[in-house]
């Protein structure tokens, strides 16, 4: 397809971002200004400005000379970036590739959108409308290349579009400086007499070389569309995602949810033709008052199941609110991997396949509703200390390295911190005779341990534990464990850990 | 005459046992399939059941006011899940606070990386994700600790699981109000006093007091239940009657 590009310029980028701010300055002159080299140096002057003569670069203390009102605002340095980007992410919703140009424009490449608006001239005629009605002076001209698209916006004074292969006409009568080049070889076409890109083009390539360089022949090359001309992209684009423009904005859940089926019917029927399945989505919701929204959804296992996938987005259909409406909807798959083609038991071989993905599922519907980190799976450790006995495990394919201990006993229920008790004990390294543990007295009738449990000095440090199995006058057995060696006149030293069944 | 009054007792038996049949069958109970009585182990305390046969597919209601009951609970809860897990298929257990220690669930022949936990902050949520779990066809046992439910709520559940077949265990711990459930069954478990082995000192097998509070169509009970080598076995009423008279004298 033939490329088309749509260059966009703001003339008074940081000008008019700050009358929006202020609307009182709408109706006098001021600039920007930041100190350079001692000096203070205008860096950007409003339209009413710019009349009375003030331009970029002059001293302040000279503007001010010439307009005694003119108001003098502190520069904020990055803030023509942050803008350039912030209205290269709402132009998104006209194409997905689009660059933003320093210092003061935007390039879109348009290659196959133009049709979807009613032709180039609504297209470019939509977009620079809507930034003109937001308040920013904007230009605008498409062209086969980046290089002619730029030069006409800035200095076209026919027609903002050009048609395909338009480009030397389109060129040929604009100043130099219009193919972006460096001020040293300005100033020399300058001194030479080249006022307009004419006057040159026709010369041998070697001529132009030997006096201008290199650069220059690249920069000629590029707006013509004899060289390639590298973007670089404000997003990338994901290699999965699926757009959908809607002609009325949505407001609705129904609406949502149709149009949430259609983007998972297209990138699903994909990633199936590819073998691959989704782990992570993202629905970016573009509202028409300039606000995205974004919904993402995550699985534990890649899946093309659009059923599956509607519903993980049906939980999150409530946090998306429309205002007055979303006019594009666009869904990424930012991580996809392969599907496993048989559809292999989870746990064991005799389980029945079918119903693991189904456990999949449901783990990833509750996962997206109330937040992965409440879902743990246990998988056995080489440690004796109960704490550290047993190790988080967030994936459902991992297998156990070593068994579980079934020879030493351990309990139903562990409380997440032992409690101290109050105990009886007769003789040193014995259990306890009785035991208080919330006000409530137990006689120890059976009893085994100890148990010692030591820690684990390369980790921590600290008393080791000597754990006892008990069970009282009523039949209640219990986990408890004395810590540190035993001395008499030490209180507090015995604690509860667990109940056994 | 004596033939005939020989045969219409029976007749009239037959009749009232066949009707009774029928009425399991319309209220969803099947027959029992050949070899599977028996297969959770709980000898008596499967025969108060309706066709003898411990119910799976359906919800029970396991009652525990203290941390004690809820750890043999626990226990007594993990022999019946070893059963359920024969098959293949995972468990879930869905919590608040949640204590179990996983670990201890090995004893009683449950595996416990085939079992799945979820801790929530709410019972709301304990509820949802309990609504969405039994939906599923393909686990095992679906496991939540609630300390309230309505009937209602229970009665979401109950539906749920008519679809799936999947066998849920509530475990109310510190209960503020037993209300009625749609719950086929209410346990309650309470730990005994445990028998040494022999001439063995220590504390010997764990040893439970299962009451059935309630069953739908079953006859509730009380019986004495241990956990011996990786199975129930149920303790005759004869050495509870030695239990009590030690216990007197001593």
């Amino acid at each position: 397809m033939k490329k088309r590009f749509v260059s966009i310029w703001f003339r008074h980028l940081t000008t008019d971002w700050l009358t929006l701010r202020r609307p009182e300055l709408r109706e006098m002159p001021f600039v920007f200004a930041a100190p350079v080299r001692g000096r203070i140096v205008i860096t950007a002057a409003n339209v009413l400005a710019e009349v009375q003569g003030i331009t970029t670069g002059m001293a302040a203390a000279d503007a001010k000379a010439i307009v005694p009102s003119l108001e003098v605002v502190d520069d904020i340095p990055g803030q023509a970036a942050k803008l350039l980007k912030a209205l290269g992410e709402w132009c998104i919703r006209y194409t997905p590739l689009i660059a933003v140009g320093m210092p003061d424009g935007l390039i879109l490449d348009v290659s196959g959108c133009a049709h979807l608006w009613g032709g180039e001239q609504a297209y470019l005629g939509a977009i620079i409308k809507i930034l003109r009605s937001k308040g920013y002076d904007a230009r605008g001209a498409m062209a086969d290349t980046i290089g002619t698209a730029w030069a006409v916006a800035r200095f076209g004074r026919l027609k903002p579009i050009i048609e395909p292969g338009g480009q030397t006409d389109a060129l040929l009568s604009l100043p130099p400086v219009a193919l972006r080049l460096e001020p040293l070889i300005l100033e020399r076409l300058q001194k030479l007499g080249f006022y307009t890109i004419k006057s040159f083009i026709g010369m041998a390539r070697s001529v132009l070389r030997r006096r201008f360089g290199q650069g220059f022949l690249l920069r000629l090359d590029q707006a013509l569309g004899n060289e390639e001309e590298p973007l670089q992209l404000l997003q990338a684009v994901e290699p999965y995602h699926e757009r959908l423009p809607c002609l009325e904005p949505i407001r609705t859940v129904t609406g949502i949810e149709i149009a949430i089926k259609r983007l998972l019917e297209n990138l699903c029927k994909r990633l199936q033709g590819q073998g691959k399945g989704l782990r992570i989505a993202v629905l970016k919701c573009y509202r028409v008052d300039g606000q995205l929204v974004e919904v993402s959804i995550g699985t534990n296992r890649a899946s093309y199941h659009i059923g599956h996938l509607f519903k993980l987005f049906e939980l999150k259909i409530a946090s998306i609110e429309p205002a007055l409406g979303i006019e594009l909807f666009v869904l990424e798959a930012p991580k996809v991997e392969d599907v496993d083609p048989v559809q292999e038991a989870l746990w064991s071989p005799e389980g029945c396949g079918l119903a693991d993905g189904c456990l999949a599922e449901l783990l990833d519907r509750l996962a997206n509703k109330i937040g992965g980190g409440s879902i743990h799976r246990y998988l056995p450790q080489e440690h004796y200390w109960p704490e550290r006995s047993i190790r988080l495990s967030r994936s459902l394919q991992e297998k156990r390295a070593t068994a579980w201990r079934t020879d030493r006993p351990r309990p139903s229920l562990l409380l997440p911190r032992p409690e101290p008790i109050e105990v009886t004990a007769l003789i040193p390294d014995y259990p306890p005779m009785l035991f208080i543990y919330k006000n409530k007295v137990h006689q120890v009738k059976k009893a085994d341990g100890p148990e010692r449990i030591e820690r684990e000095w390369w980790l921590e440090t600290g008393e080791h534990r000597d754990y006892y199995y008990v069970e009282d006058q009523h039949g209640s057995r219990y986990w408890l464990f004395r810590s540190g060696h035993y001395s008499g006149d030490h209180s507090g030293q015995w604690f509860i850990h667990g109940f056994f069944a | 005459m004596y033939i005939e009054s020989t045969l219409m007792p029976d007749t009239k038996k037959d009749i009232i046992n066949r009707l009774r049949k029928d009425i399991l069958l319309w209220e969803g109970f099947k027959p029992p399939q050949a070899g599977n009585a028996g297969a959770f182990g709980l000898g008596p305390v499967e025969a108060a059941f309706p066709n003898g046969v411990f119910p799976t597919g359906t919800i029970h209601e396991m009652v525990c006011p203290t941390l004690e009951q809820a750890a043999a609970t626990g226990g007594f809860m993990a022999g019946l899940l070893a059963s359920l897990m024969q098959q293949g298929g995972a468990c879930l257990w869905i919590g608040l606070s949640r204590k179990l220690f996983p670990p201890s669930l090995m004893a009683f022949g449950v595996e416990p990386d085939r079992m799945i936990f979820v801790d929530l902050q709410r019972e709301k949520d304990v509820l949802w994700a309990m609504e969405e779990a039994l939906k599923c066809e393909g686990l095992a046992a679906v496991i939540a600790e609630l300390r309230e439910i309505s009937f209602a709520q229970s009665r979401r559940l109950q539906l749920a699981v008519e679809n799936s077949r999947v066998t849920g265990f509530l475990l109310r711990n510190d209960p503020r109000k037993v209300g009625t459930t749609t719950c086929v069954a209410r346990w309650q478990i309470t730990p005994l006093p445990s028998e040494p082995e022999g001439d063995l000192p220590g504390v010997g097998f764990p040893r439970w007091q299962v009451e059935l509070l309630k069953v739908r169509n079953g006859n509730p009970g009380s019986w004495k239940l241990e956990w011996t080598d990786g199975r129930f076995v149920a303790i005759e009423e004869k050495i509870d009657v030695n239990e009590l008279q030690e216990r007197k004298a001593g």
